[in-house]
């Protein structure tokens, strides 16, 4: 199934090849982003807007023992001081996490981590907000922190979730997968058997635009206009239906221009609920927008696993088993959006690229004084770590048995013939042909090349390490009867209107956050009605003018949401053919499709364009018996599996001995999304995705100190890579369409991040052979690359 | 959006009106250059001062880099872009251009001043180490009239220095003495970030020998003075890699770093050790191969 035609990318190819469907073509969007005429949450004004500002915890840990909003209520300019004892009056001190846990709105009986929301302030501006945040008295009861997640079972624990009735430990759930019992057997017969700790630290999306909202309740009319920072605006309104008591179809969510999601928009936020409850009060638009520290302080986190992997493997190479020992850190409540199901994600394919004979995972997850969240950063619902443990314990093997590290890969992947293929945790991959995106990477890399090289640099005392990964995404969830969020099936709805002048309007349900929706969508019903991109308007984002579904993340749009549009398309153009045969007098059988016309069956001059058939649609005379008026449809996608993403990624970076800093000098990206519908948009997906991960290898750390202060407040200390971290990507591609998607398309949004960061770190650890080091956790600063060499590479946590 | 405490602004006119605000205004007031050090603070309220003086408009009165026989003086209102692209600094002090490379970001070396970066005078702060490798001397005028203090002088401690509440730097000296060169190294986590651990050298070489040497640590402990040590280890000796690699060792054993999020204690110090060793290497290296070697090194 793989298409031959697997090259890297000519950098210099034509982008705006025009194509009437699938090809390059420069984005729509882009022209009012280029110009800075995008619109986004803090653009809106209205009439009368008040401005909201929320009072956080300076501690990790403390009973709330009183708080005095006298002098803050004095401010002139003040119209409103709220704290959680208010909320509590009205029963919204508490709201839903996407994980069936609660969390609290505004604390009210203690604080559980540092930047946890205490009060709000609403003001005529901004300033005056934050001016009056620092007349708010609180005391607190300072009580011991639970920072370390090894330490957060001990009997002598501080016990944080003491709201919760009966709980008298930090434990949050117990999770596994696979079969424990076949895999021990496996084990015990392996030659060879390596185990490793390994820990993916605590990372930040980090949008450049932080979360915020306006609302807007009209008393009048009873109605709640919410313009906010939301990659699922459907699933948001119907979440505040159900916390807030408003009608759902009193409650109009927009999410205008996002700067950036990665999966940080995912959850509902204090903030918006606070913003919603002070312009029900007040009776006037409430507009909230966090600045960076709270951002990055107290907004949905991401990884924070501690995890042990094992590998079972013959002493030729044969991959056996694999198993895991997961302690997740989950924070102070349970934030993580997966579906509900799934309370780690999808961290099952853990199994990675390889046909296995067995494999167990069992997790742990605690709750810590730390802000919740556990969605986030293009993770792919859990996949991001799943991936990084499975490619790291293959290089792990790889050294014990002196192996090279593709080689062992190519020894042990799932086969082409072997697909649909069901891993040993129960998840069926779609389609694959490993083998051949692995060489053309290789190829791309000139690997042997690049071995040789190394070889003599290491004889000379240079230090240059190849990393190679591997990964399989799942992404696109449902199908709905396994996946909801909050018992809302992950299913998503599309609308297609042709005009009577052959333009056309798409409506979707997901939205963009950067991924160029406007022009990939457009891409797809035009590759199926023959409508010319630039003709088709994409709606999203507003829940009064889309029709209803989960939203952008997980890489899900274009699996799903894709899939929805094209078979949207085709649903306008089954019309379409029935109107034409009325038009050219023949009937439907006699009608042959060529992209944008329809005419009949050896007569190509015989022929009704779909511009010619959307006007008749809408026109005057009469239409074939049984057809209504009118050139649209509606449809509600289901997906009928996940889509199996999948690439081959080398990395090559040189250390400096002396001191210790890594430069990724080259970076091979070979990526199979299936059908590719603008191969400009996705080097751009693919591009950002490499960034990240560099960044999260090298840099990236959300970190505690022992009281459990946030020491990643701001973008100086919380750093992400810029253009000089980054080499210049070397992408190529294959082309395995997957067999259920009605155009073939994978996602890519994920794939990236979920990739690089085990082809980095596989890279310095290669580079750090000579000093005997199998394994090192991320970040690899220079000091903790420096702890290495000295022998004693150290786990961040 | 971060947003300050209120505060009262005013544009000065000239040094001499500025100094005169500050006079009334006392402690409630601060002069505001590049203001990159400055606004991030206030709008994380970490600093509330009543009133700002801006005194961007002083840029064609304390904005030079005028190099005289003997000395180099440069204006305490020079930016960092002037500063990087001053082919005369450059010659003369090719450490300027090291080190100004690896300073912040283009946005940032468009608008900071060397003042301001060094009366911010933060440990970790790059220009001080630069101006105390090659023994700047510092102009602070106040109502009083002028006075010049060495870089010794100048600091006073983390965040400290001897500039007084009614007083304005204004320029800063630097000494060109024939048969010498300058380098900077630095080790950062990312492009942008303060350094993990710099070192600044400069030497001078009379027939073969070190007539004199300098050495200037970054981010390794709140001194940001050379270290004296150093120049009497190698003063007398020709160039050798046994030579920097005592001088690396004294480095190392006269700082003091701290285990943060840049890095652990023993690596920094490590580094000190290590930016010595290369600093000092590349300073006679550029001596023995002429200023024509500047554009490539």
């Amino acid at each position: 199934m793989t298409t031959l035609d697997a090259r890297p990318v000519d950098k210099f190819d034509d982008n705006d090849q025009k194509p009437i469907g699938h090809g390059r073509m420069l984005r729509k969007e882009d022209p009012r982003f280029i110009r800075g005429l995008g619109k986004y949450c803090d653009d809106i004004q209205l009439p009368g807007m008040l401005h909201l500002a929320i009072l956080r915890s300076p501690v990790a840990h403390a009973r709330i023992v009183s708080v005095d909003v006298t002098a803050a209520q004095a401010h002139p300019k003040v119209k409103a001081v709220i704290t959680g004892a208010d909320l509590a009056e009205k029963g919204l001190a508490w709201m839903p996490t996407l994980s069936n846990d609660v969390q609290a709105v505004l604390a009210t009986d203690k604080v559980r981590f540092q930047g946890q929301e205490v009060a709000f302030v609403v003001a005529e501006d901004r300033y005056a907000a934050r001016d009056a945040l620092e007349l708010i008295d609180v005391d607190y009861d300072i009580l011991a922190p639970v920072i370390d997640a090894r330490t957060a079972l001990s009997a002598d624990a501080a016990v944080i979730r003491d709201d919760l009735e009966g709980k008298t430990d930090n434990h949050c759930f117990d999770w596994e997968t696979g079969d424990e019992a076949a895999t021990e057997a496996v084990f015990a017969k392996a030659d060879v058997v390596v185990k490793q700790d390994i820990v993916y630290p605590r990372v930040h999306p980090a949008p450049m635009e932080t979360c915020g909202c306006v609302a807007d309740y009209e008393r009048v009319d009873g109605k709640l206009t919410l313009w906010t920072t939301s990659q699922a605006p459907h699933a948001h309104r119907t979440v505040y239906a159900l916390v807030s008591g408003l009608p759902e179809h009193k409650i109009r969510v927009i999410a205008p221009d996002l700067g950036g999601g990665f999966g940080n928009k995912v959850p509902i936020y204090p903030g918006y609920v606070c913003a919603i409850v002070a312009s029900l009060v007040l009776g006037k638009p409430v507009k909230w927008m966090e600045d960076r520290s709270e951002n990055l302080v107290s907004t949905g986190f991401a990884r924070d696993y501690i995890m042990q992997g094992e590998i079972a493997a013959t002493k030729d190479g044969k991959i056996l088993a694999i198993r895991t020992n997961v302690l997740a850190d989950h924070g102070a409540f349970n934030g993580t959006a997966a579906p509900v199901k799934y309370p780690a994600g999808f961290f099952g394919v853990f199994t990675g690229s390889y046909d296995l004979e067995a494999a167990y995972c069992k997790m742990t997850a605690v709750y810590t004084n730390k802000a919740p969240g556990g969605v986030a950063y293009a993770c792919s619902f859990r996949i991001t770590e799943a991936v990084y443990l499975v490619e790291r314990i293959v290089d792990c093997l790889a050294y014990e048995l002196e192996m090279d590290p593709a080689e062992l890969r190519l020894k042990n992947f799932i086969r082409p013939e072997q697909f649909p293929y069901k891993s040993k945790t129960g998840w069926v991959y779609d389609s694959g042909d490993y083998a051949t995106t692995m060489r053309l990477s290789m190829k791309m890399a000139g690997y042997d090349e690049l071995r040789r090289e190394q070889a003599e640099k290491r004889a000379r005392g240079e230090l240059m390490g190849i990393g190679v990964a591997f990964f399989t995404e799942a992404v696109g969830a449902g199908p709905r009867k396994d996946m909801d969020i909050l018992g809302l099936g992950m299913a998503d709805g599309c609308e297609l209107r042709v005009h009577p002048t052959g333009k056309a309007v798409v409506r979707l349900s997901v939205k963009t956050q950067g991924q160029g929706h406007e022009t990939t969508f457009a891409q797809i019903v035009a590759e199926e009605i023959g409508i010319p991109p630039a003709d088709i308007e994409v709606v999203h984002g507003d829940t009064d003018n889309t029709p209803f579904g989960l939203g952008t993340y997980g890489s899900r749009s274009t699996p799903v949401s894709g899939a929805a549009a094209a078979l949207v398309a085709r649903k306008v153009r089954d019309k379409a053919r029935i109107i034409a045969s009325g038009m050219l007098e023949v009937s439907v059988a006699d009608l042959e499709w060529t992209k944008g016309s329809f005419h009949v069956k050896g007569d190509p001059t015989s022929a009704v364009t779909i511009q010619d058939i959307a006007m008749r649609a809408h026109g005057a005379g009469d239409l074939p018996d049984g057809i209504e008026g009118g050139l649209e449809a509606q449809i509600c996608y289901n997906p009928e599996n996940l889509t199996y993403p999948y690439g081959a990624y080398i990395c090559v970076v040189d250390i400096d001995p002396g001191t210790a800093e890594v430069k990724v000098r080259r970076f091979i990206a070979v990526d199979d999304c299936g059908t590719r519908i603008n191969p400009m948009i996705i080097e751009g997906q693919v591009h950002g995705g490499l960034t990240d991960g560099v960044g999260m290898a090298l840099m990236e750390m959300i970190a505690f100190d022992e009281e459990g202060n946030c020491l990643g407040g701001s973008l100086m200390d919380y750093l992400i890579p810029t253009a000089l971290e980054v080499p210049d990507w070397e992408t190529g591609f294959t082309v395995t369409p997957s067999p259920h998607h009605p155009i073939g398309a994978k996602g890519i949004g994920e794939s990236a991040t979920v990739g690089s960061p085990p082809a980095v770190v596989n890279a310095i650890v290669d580079a750090l052979k000579p000093y005997g080091i199998r394994h090192a956790d991320m970040p690899l600063t220079p000091s903790r690359v420096w702890d290495a060499m000295q022998g004693h590479p150290t786990p961040p946590v | 959006m971060q947003v300050p405490a209120p505060f009262e602004y005013e544009r000065a006119t000239s040094v001499d009106q500025a100094i005169g605000l500050l006079e009334r205004l006392g402690s409630t007031a601060r002069l505001v250059a590049g203001g990159h050090s400055l606004l991030p603070m206030m709008k994380l309220r970490l600093a509330n001062f009543e009133y700002l003086i801006d005194i961007n408009d002083l840029h064609g009165e304390l904005g030079y880099v005028t190099v005289e026989p003997g000395q180099v003086r440069v204006g305490a209102l020079t930016r960092h872009r002037e500063l990087l692209e001053s082919a005369e600094l450059a010659e003369a002090f090719p450490i300027f251009r090291d080190a100004e490379k690896v300073i912040a970001d283009p946005v940032v070396r468009n608008r900071g001043t060397i003042g301001g970066s060094l009366c911010q005078a933060d440990p970790s702060e790059d220009l001080s180490a630069v101006c105390t490798t090659l023994d700047a001397s510092c102009v602070i005028r106040g109502p009083s009239g002028e006075r010049v203090v060495t870089m010794d002088e100048f600091y006073r401690g983390p965040y400290e220095t001897a500039v007084g509440e009614d007083e304005i730097l204004i320029e800063i000296r630097l000494p060109i003495r024939p048969g010498g060169s300058s380098a900077y190294h630095k080790v950062e986590r990312r492009a942008g970030d303060w350094a993990v651990v710099s070192a600044g050298a400069a030497v001078w070489l009379e027939d073969g020998v070190i007539s004199d040497a300098r050495v200037g640590l970054a981010a390794v402990g709140p001194n940001t003075t050379g270290i004296p040590a150093i120049s009497e280890a190698l003063r007398g000796s020709p160039p050798s890699e046994d030579l920097y690699r005592r001088a690396g060792e004294i480095a190392a054993a006269s700082c003091d770093p701290v285990t943060d999020m840049r890095g652990s204690a023993e690596y920094k110090r490590h580094l000190a050790d290590e930016l010595t060793q290369r600093a000092l290497r590349t300073a006679v290296d550029r001596i023995n191969s002429g200023p024509r070697s500047l554009e490539e090194s």
